[in-house]
């Protein structure tokens, strides 16, 4: 029998026993909404996760010191290494050359220092951190209040919200955080901040590199006999922005709550525990850098820039291993939650083979007429086969539209709840096409399997005894 | 009187002109036995007999006197036993299940004593089943189909259910599906069984037209013997499971020969 006479006789078939046919169908369409709901689920989570943080910067970003550096992340790839007293140290030529590197989009220094800063006359010590203009497309900025640096030398600051907190002498109770962003921001953006800080600052002989707009405070110390002085000086700052995440939450105790354009950082040539090591070294005599971070075109490409800046003789970390972690944490979430949407898709097929088992019962006697007429055993296997995928087709097509449904009134009830909690809307749940097509397949595949059976049993039948029956 | 229905444009091959002294069927010790726990039923037990092409055939007796399983033998739907049903040089027994669906396809029509159509179609889908078995092409089946009532008398109920009709229109369209793929063998089991007499006499008479006027062999399974001798020309006895009398029925067969002699006139 030719395809469309199949077809034509198979939709013609479950027609007849509409109620039941439709209710197998359903049964279909649960599974397969079951599945794409729970894969789409595990997709969308995994590429939130991604999406998170690769935002982050912490999976395109190469940590860079220097082997002269106490720090070692490198483990067993620096025990070959050249001696630390050899290696090269982090200069401005050195982040230059490494700026020069194939696939490296900028490398900046780490600066991060404790000093104090003082507001309304109060003073309050905390770690202030450098920003590149880079750091502005990272996820840590977007639900700050105010604007990000208006240039790389600006003299503004962004605070983070318990820094915000302590200068307006509120302490928020612990374990609960309430305290509204907004409302925080409003005292205090606009507002001036003093910084005093310790800048190191070139011998007599050596060019000045004083930063602009600092004044030196009335009580000046120097460090005697060194290739550089250190000087107190102060620095005018204004808050433009309040950031409600922390955005260096990963780097623990070191972690800073003040943040400064990162060339107004350089400008300003704060004196950093760097500089101390440096005096006690063969190097002292240019400023050093305590560390450099690499950022990386493309997180896939972070391990090869990681190899070239191993071969210059440094130390390298990046969180790609993590990174690595995570993508096999959600493949195997994707597999369980495939293996728990499916057990619906199982419990469907065995209602196929039900209706398939009951339809041969029903229609023996025309199963029986068929073959009198002509019909081969092929032509009944096939038969059976296109009702059985024709609800699987029927049923997978229902089940990719529930189950896109489903994923739909999720994302939308768990963003409201998300709004009402004050935290910006995610989209958690992807469909995609291949997701689409791979149900449908598979549902006209498992429909197919479960008419196995019964297509082989109708086939069998013996004509004499389907005339027979009544 | 009906039109019969001619050998045009299908796909089946057309029937040959009728040779009566052309062997149709022959069946040799022909058994079929069926077990029943550790009795063995011996629904057909030896029987021999030839069948010559475009021959007229009543097989007689009464019930379970194995009637029904020679024929079911005879139309491929049951293997024997022991023994062969040789027909167009085939032994029915030496072919696979493909070969014999292909054989029920193209050599044999079938007409029930419960007509057997597909309740949920219409008579002009039941008409068409076997051409979609037989792949013929869509565009000419729809007409064959309409053409094959027509020739039935049931051109008004092409779009009819078969609940929707009486037994002998019913019976109609069962003939009409036995002959879309052209045949060369009629088997009709009881086919007036469900009918009134007067229905089964138009039954009969349009049986005994494409006997006579296609050449087509017809073996009829009855137990009215009264009908068989109106229109066979031999009449096999059969009893419990085997042939007890085989024998000619002279007024039919003159009356065949005439309207045969006539047909051929008509047709030169």
């Amino acid at each position: 029998m030719k395809l469309p006479d199949l077809a034509e006789l198979a939709v013609r078939n479950l027609r007849e026993s509409f109620l039941r046919n439709s209710l197998t169908t359903i049964g279909i369409a649960v599974g397969v909404a079951s599945l794409v709901a729970m894969l789409s689920l595990g997709i969308g989570l995994q590429q939130l996760a991604s999406r998170r943080l690769m935002k982050s910067g912490l999976f395109d970003t190469v940590l860079v010191t220097s082997r002269r550096d106490l720090r070692n992340f490198g483990g067993d790839d620096e025990r070959n290494a050249p001696a630390p007293a050899q290696s090269r140290i982090l200069d401005e030529p050195t982040r230059q050359q490494l700026e020069q590197l194939p696939n490296v989009l900028e490398a900046y220094p780490d600066i991060r220092f404790i000093t104090e800063l003082r507001y309304e006359e109060k003073p309050h010590l905390t770690m202030v951190a450098a920003l590149p203009a880079s750091a502005q497309s990272t996820d840590a900025f977007e639900g700050v209040q105010g604007h990000f640096f208006s240039s790389d030398t600006a003299p503004e600051v962004i605070i983070q919200k318990a820094f915000a907190e302590e200068l307006l002498g509120k302490t928020p109770k612990s374990g609960i955080d309430e305290t509204n962003v907004a409302k925080l921001a409003a005292s205090l953006l606009g507002k001036e901040l003093t910084m005093r800080y310790a800048q190191r600052e070139a011998a007599p002989g050596t060019p000045s590199t004083a930063a602009r707009g600092a004044v030196p405070a009335a009580n000046n110390d120097s460090v005697a006999g060194a290739a550089y002085s250190v000087v107190s000086r102060e620095q005018k700052l204004k808050i433009v922005g309040v950031a409600d995440l922390d955005p260096e939450s990963l780097r623990g105790p070191a972690r800073a709550r003040v943040f400064l354009p990162l060339k107004l950082a350089e400008d300003l040539h704060v004196m950093q525990p760097a500089d101390l090591r440096a005096l006690s070294s063969a190097a002292g005599d240019r400023p050093a850098y305590s560390s450099l971070s690499v950022r990386v075109k493309n997180p896939g490409r972070v391990q090869t820039v990681e190899d070239a800046i191993k071969k210059m003789g440094f130390n390298t970390f990046s969180i790609l291993d993590a990174s690595r972690s995570i993508q096999q944490f959600f493949k195997v979430l994707d597999v369980f939650l495939g293996i728990f949407g499916s057990l619906a898709l199982a419990v469907a097929s065995i209602g196929i083979v039900n209706t398939l088992v009951m339809a041969i019962l029903e229609r023996r006697r025309e199963i029986g007429i068929m073959k009198a007429i002509g019909a081969s055993d092929g032509d009944i296997k096939k038969l059976f086969f296109a009702e059985a995928g024709a609800m699987g087709i029927l049923g997978g097509v229902l089940g990719v539209i529930l189950g896109w449904a489903i994923g739909q009134v999720i994302n939308l009830g768990t963003n409201i709840y998300l709004k009402r909690q004050s935290f910006p809307p995610e989209h958690f749940w992807s469909v995609s096409w291949w997701l689409v097509a791979f149900a449908i397949l598979f549902s006209f595949g498992v429909s197919l399997v479960s008419g196995l059976y019964p297509a082989a049993r109708a086939a069998r039948l013996d004509p004499v005894q389907a005339l027979r029956y009544e | 009187m009906a039109p019969p229905i001619t050998s045009s444009g299908n796909n089946a091959p057309a029937l040959k002109a009728p040779s009566i002294d052309t062997v149709a069927i022959r069946a040799e010790q022909l058994c079929r036995h069926y077990r029943m726990g550790e009795n063995v039923i011996r629904a057909v037990d030896g029987v021999t007999l030839t069948v010559r092409a475009g021959e007229f055939v009543a097989l007689l007796g009464s019930s379970g006197s194995g009637k029904s399983s020679v024929l079911n033998l005879i139309a491929g739907l049951d293997r024997p036993t022991s023994g062969s049903v040789i027909v167009q040089q085939r032994d029915l027994a030496q072919l696979s299940r493909e070969e014999l669906a292909g054989y029920r396809l193209h050599t044999v029509g079938m007409v029930f004593q419960s007509f057997n159509l597909i309740a949920s179609m219409t008579l002009a889908e039941n008409v068409e089943l076997p051409m979609r078995f037989a792949e013929v092409d869509r565009g000419k089946r729809d007409s064959l189909a309409r053409e094959a009532l027509a020739r039935v008398g049931l051109q008004a109920r092409v779009n009819h259910r078969p609940s929707e009709l009486s037994g002998g229109e019913q019976q109609r369209a069962g003939l009409a599906r036995a002959l879309i793929n052209r045949p060369q063998l009629l088997l009709a089991d009881e086919p007036t069984g469900n009918l009134d007499s007067h229905t089964g006499t138009e039954i009969m008479n349009m049986v005994r037209e494409f006997n006579q006027q296609l050449g087509m062999t017809v073996v009829m399974v009855t137990h009215e013997r009264a009908l068989a001798e109106h229109y066979a020309q031999r009449l096999i006895f059969l009893a419990d499971g085997k042939l007890v009398r085989d024998e000619s029925n002279p007024a039919v067969i003159s009356n065949a020969a005439t309207d045969r002699a006539g047909a051929i006139g008509g047709q030169s």
